[in-house]
């Protein structure tokens, strides 16, 4: 007879991330009655995007913009929803017990278990890999990271700063700076210029979207009072124990060198999808926009019972959609466990569903524009892949020909996954140069199957699990 | 290399701390994280790689690159872009893989069977 | 020679793992023409998930002579590993330092020493020595060894390798050799034909004068199709991962190796569930506090990667090596220590096959023993 270990809490629902999907699928269903308990690892709610919103240093809202404080209208209605919310807390395995799911969370190093009848998974999105010659060196960071500087302490760069790559955030997160006061020196854009036409069929759709006015201004902002470089085809971060310049050519057969303290890297965002990948849902290779995301029904639900998935991490969307996609959830979710009636939940429904349609309207255009090039996606020779064991592009080759037939074959060959960020660097760029050696369109060649757990947890913590009687015999002895 | 903007932060009651990073004192606020504070300092640097020994900085600042790594008051392989600073906390570079414990474990080079 | 474009071959081996591939390697050393038949990139895939164990110190209960196959398995390992470095230049990471079985009560103790004596006391069981470790003896080691770790059972012939660099210097061997490694070609059916047999895979036909089964779980479908009766199942095992650390462990333990590139890996579990790969947290945290009161520091560590993974088990536990008498030159190869018998699978049981005959060393092995009932002992 199987006994199971104590469980400490039961939730109606389980909402892993605490950005505007995941504040919002949490608040709707706190208010329709359910027991509602959200897991996130920041210290407060906001996510990536809504960063520090609750805390922030800066007082005058000019600098990062409407968008950014349309977050604190989330945050109110949240905590006014007295969901639960644990801060600091890492979901580290979830299986299926009978009809509910069981989570087990670390936090301040002691692991709970937790469960619920449905999960939503509301965990975002990260930045591309941006695997580019020297990209390692201590200087280079991620766009999102200094943004995340900005948000949660007001800090601007200093020192020689240079921008390098492609999409919306790029031009953002500059006129943020400058805003603020601080320095960019340049700014390189990658964004190929094929592109552009190809994006004027979206046009009419961006035109009557909500990015218009804002996308373009911000064009405007940036382009007065800094230097853009723009059809850059390829750049390097060169230096020995830190970045010292940046290298770079054009379309145009030109180069150039600029020398650096800060080299800010960005090709776009891509979802999140450790978790889901884990739990055993389905995904799906988006061509449009190069990454992995899950499948979901009409109500945001996935391959797996009981697990919705909203936000960024369900498709990139951007923030407004991923606020009316957790409402979306929620309403499905509050459906089943009783709380409302089909009729009521579909009339609600469909004026979310609008609004997601509008949060969407508009995208494909820069979408279409700002789709990072190949060649800014897919490396060669020493460049590295995998930051974390160290495997290069070349090595990524050298094992295609080999007859490796697939990531995980990969990963067992090169270790290329197998370190502490299981993947999250160099999945994508490793599957994609697979893909082109072997001829195998990426929707057929699969990704990683990543394991438990999503993030590393002590040993101690595992030791502290409750004992079960079936865990006590299976184990070797004498 | 970052600075708090004097333009955008209004000087507030943000409690000053500092921390020591290898012999430095480093001045950080309350509320930031290790990561934050190391790369406002200068390059970041906080760790050399088990594989080559190259050095490394933190890259993402959410915790998903893992480059963060840096030992904390003793605890080696902390996520520094995760942890809140505070007063008086001994940060070291995470040099290469951890050692096990410090005391109590013998060390063992990789030796060749014969 | 065959190539990926001929569709015929001398010897086709069906299964890409451990033990296909060892047999493969070993075969093409005999200068015979090998085509291997691999799935893709999502299978079962045993061999990834391997502990890594070259481990002599348990086996044979019941069948000594499966303990003398893994004594010679465990001294071929040495020539095995310098012919890989030589010819691929990557290397399996073999360490044989001899290897330790923790005891962590007086009850343990016991019932160690009780199995061993009446292991080595079977009639032709082969010599080796072993001894029992006390806790004196294992603090002088490992001074780091936990309070409650009473002694060890030790070999010197136990050590442990890489599975996961042993496949890979396996796969680039074939390319050296001219082995033509078939992914993505799930076997459907094995079909004799009058000369030979012909192997319907990927939606093709390919031809083969020989053909050696090592599917894994899969082989208890393919084997009746040339005769032979294979009768594997699942018992899932589960490992955890921690990060890597400085060198502190030389002796593989049954329970807890360090690898080459310094992670370390706790095991042992036997789990019946089916073919379900998922990890049980009631065996996870049986697993972890086995480790930490080995030894108490690596509470600290953390746990980076953990997976199920299914053994392939015969009824009694021991190797299936099969000739078809219906079907001659249908051969069917099976094991749960993919890596403790790769040295013999490739320098002893390949040459056997490229002979077409196994000796009567293999005879205990043949699956005839379920038939007959002989030395029968449900493992």
């Amino acid at each position: 007879m199987k006994t199971e270990p104590h469980i400490e809490t039961h939730y109606d629902a389980l909402v892993v991330g605490a950005g505007p999907a995941g504040m919002s699928a949490a608040s709707a269903l706190a208010e329709n009655g359910l027991r509602v308990g959200v897991i996130d690892e920041q210290i407060a709610p906001g996510g990536q995007i809504y960063r520090a919103v609750g805390a922030s240093p800066l007082p005058s809202r000019a600098i990062l913009g409407d968008d950014y404080w349309h977050g604190e209208t989330l945050l109110q209605r949240f905590i006014a929803s007295k969901a639960g919310y644990l801060a600091q807390t890492t979901v580290w395995q979830i299986d299926r017990v009978g009809e509910s799911w069981r989570m087990a969370v670390s936090a301040a190093g002691e692991s709970r278990l937790l469960s619920a009848a449905h999960v939503v998974l509301a965990t975002g999105a990260q930045e591309r890999p941006v695997p580019v010659p020297g990209w390692t060196l201590p200087g280079v960071m991620t766009v999102g990271a200094t943004q995340v500087l900005l948000k949660t302490t007001g800090a601007v760069p200093q020192g020689a700063t240079v921008l390098a790559g492609c999409g919306p955030l790029l031009w953002l997160y500059a006129a943020q700076v400058l805003r603020a006061g601080g320095r960019i020196d340049a700014l390189l854009d990658t964004t190929p210029r094929t592109q552009r036409r190809a994006a004027m069929k979206h046009l009419f759709d961006f035109l009557r979207s909500d990015y218009l006015v804002k996308g373009v201004s911000l064009l405007m902002e940036v382009k007065r009072r800094i230097k853009v470089i723009s059809g850059v085809t390829s750049f390097r971060a060169t230096g020995i124990d830190a970045a010292d310049a940046v290298e770079y050519t054009r379309d145009d057969g030109t180069h150039g060198r600029l020398p650096v303290d800060t080299l800010l890297i960005h090709q776009g965002v891509v979802p999140n999808v450790n978790l889901s990948n884990a739990l055993g849902c389905e995904h799906e290779w988006n061509d449009a926009q190069c990454c992995w995301q899950p499948k979901l029904d009409a109500w945001l639900h996935s391959s797996q019972p009981g697990v919705f998935i909203a936000g960024d991490g369900s498709g990139i969307g951007g923030a407004r959609a991923a606020e009316a996609q957790g409402e979306l959830a929620a309403l499905q979710i509050a459906h089943l466990a009783g709380a409302s009636d089909a009729a009521a939940r579909d009339a609600t429904a469909s004026a979310v569903r609008a609004r997601i349609a509008r949060a969407l309207r508009g995208r494909a255009f820069f979408e279409t524009m700002y789709r990072p090039a190949d060649a800014m996606r897919i490396p060669g020779g020493d460049t590295l892949v995998c930051r974390c064991e160290e495997v290069t592009a070349q090595q990524i080759v050298d094992a295609a020909q080999l007859g490796c037939s697939g990531p995980n074959q990969l990963k067992a060959f090169l270790r290329c996954g197998m370190g502490p960020c299981q993947g999250r660097m160099c999945g994508l760029t490793a599957c994609e140069l697979l893909a082109r050696e072997s001829g195998t369109p990426m929707r057929e060649l699969g990704y990683y199957t990543l394991r438990f757990p999503t993030k590393p947890l002590t040993l101690a913590e595992i030791a502290a699990l409750p004992a079960t009687e079936e865990g006590e015999k299976a184990i070797v002895t004498a | 290399m970052f600075r708090i903007s004097t333009k955008a932060v209004v000087p507030r009651e943000r409690r000053t701390l500092s921390f020591v990073f290898e012999n430095t004192t480093v001045r950080a606020f309350e509320g930031q994280t290790v990561a934050q504070a190391l790369v406002a300092a200068n390059s970041g640097r906080c760790r050399t790689t088990p594989v080559s020994g190259s050095a490394r900085a933190p890259y993402c600042l959410m915790g998903v690159c893992f480059d963060c790594l840096v030992e904390i008051d003793g605890k080696q392989n902390q996520q520094s872009c995760l942890v809140p600073v505070r007063e008086g906390m001994q940060v070291k570079v995470q040099r290469g893989e951890r050692l096990l414990s410090p005391d109590g474990v013998s060390e063992w080079e990789n030796v060749s069977e014969d | 020679m065959s190539t990926p474009q001929t569709a015929h071959t001398r010897f086709a081996v069906i299964g890409g793992g451990l033990v296909g591939s060892a047999i493969a390697y070993g075969l093409a050393r005999q200068n015979e023409e090998v085509a291997v038949f691999d799935e893709g990139d999502l299978a079962f895939r045993a061999s990834r998930a391997n502990f890594g164990l070259v481990w002599v110190q348990s086996k044979g209960l019941g069948m000594p002579e499966y303990a003398e196959w893994t004594l010679r398995s465990a001294t071929l390992w040495r020539e095995f590993a310098a012919g890989l470095i030589d010819s691929t230049g990557v290397d399996p990471q073999l360490s044989q330092p001899g290897g330790l079985h923790i005891l962590l009560s007086d009850d343990e103790w016991a019932r160690r020493k009780a199995f061993l004596e009446k292991l080595h006391a079977q009639p032709g069981f082969p010599k080796y020595s072993w001894r029992l470790l006390d806790r004196v003896d294992l603090k002088s080691m490992y001074p780091g060894i936990g309070p409650e770790v009473v002694g060890a059972s030790f070999t010197q012939y136990d050590g442990h390798a890489n599975p996961l660099r042993l496949l890979r210097a396996l796969h680039t061997a074939f390319a050296q050799q001219g082995v033509v490694y078939r992914p993505h070609h799930a076997v459907d059916r094995i079909e004799p034909l009058a000369q030979g047999f012909a192997i319907h895979a990927a939606g093709k036909r390919y031809t083969c004068e020989r053909v050696v089964i090592a599917a894994g779980l899969a082989n208890a479908r393919l084997a009746p199709m040339v005769g032979l009766n294979v009768p594997v199942r699942p018992q899932r095992g589960e490992i955890i991962v921690l990060e890597r650390m400085k060198p502190f462990l030389r002796h593989p333990i049954l329970t807890l190796r360090q690898t080459g590139e310094g992670t370390v890996m706790i095991a042992e579990a036997k789990v019946e569930a089916g073919f379900d790969r998922s990890t049980d947290m009631g065996v996870l945290g049986a697993l972890a506090r086995r480790a930490v009161k080995t030894f108490p520091a690596l509470a600290e560590a953390r746990a980076v990667r953990m997976w199920g993974a299914l053994r392939i088990l015969s009824p009694d536990g021991f190797p299936i090596y099969a000739q078809s008498e219906r079907h001659p030159g249908a051969f069917a190869a099976t094991c749960h220590s993919g890596v403790t018998l790769a040295g013999a699978h490739a320098l002893d049981l390949a040459p056997q096959l490229a002979a077409a005959e196994l000796d009567a060393r293999m005879r205990p092995f043949s699956p005839q023993r379920f038939v007959e009932g002989v030395n029968y002992v449900p493992h």
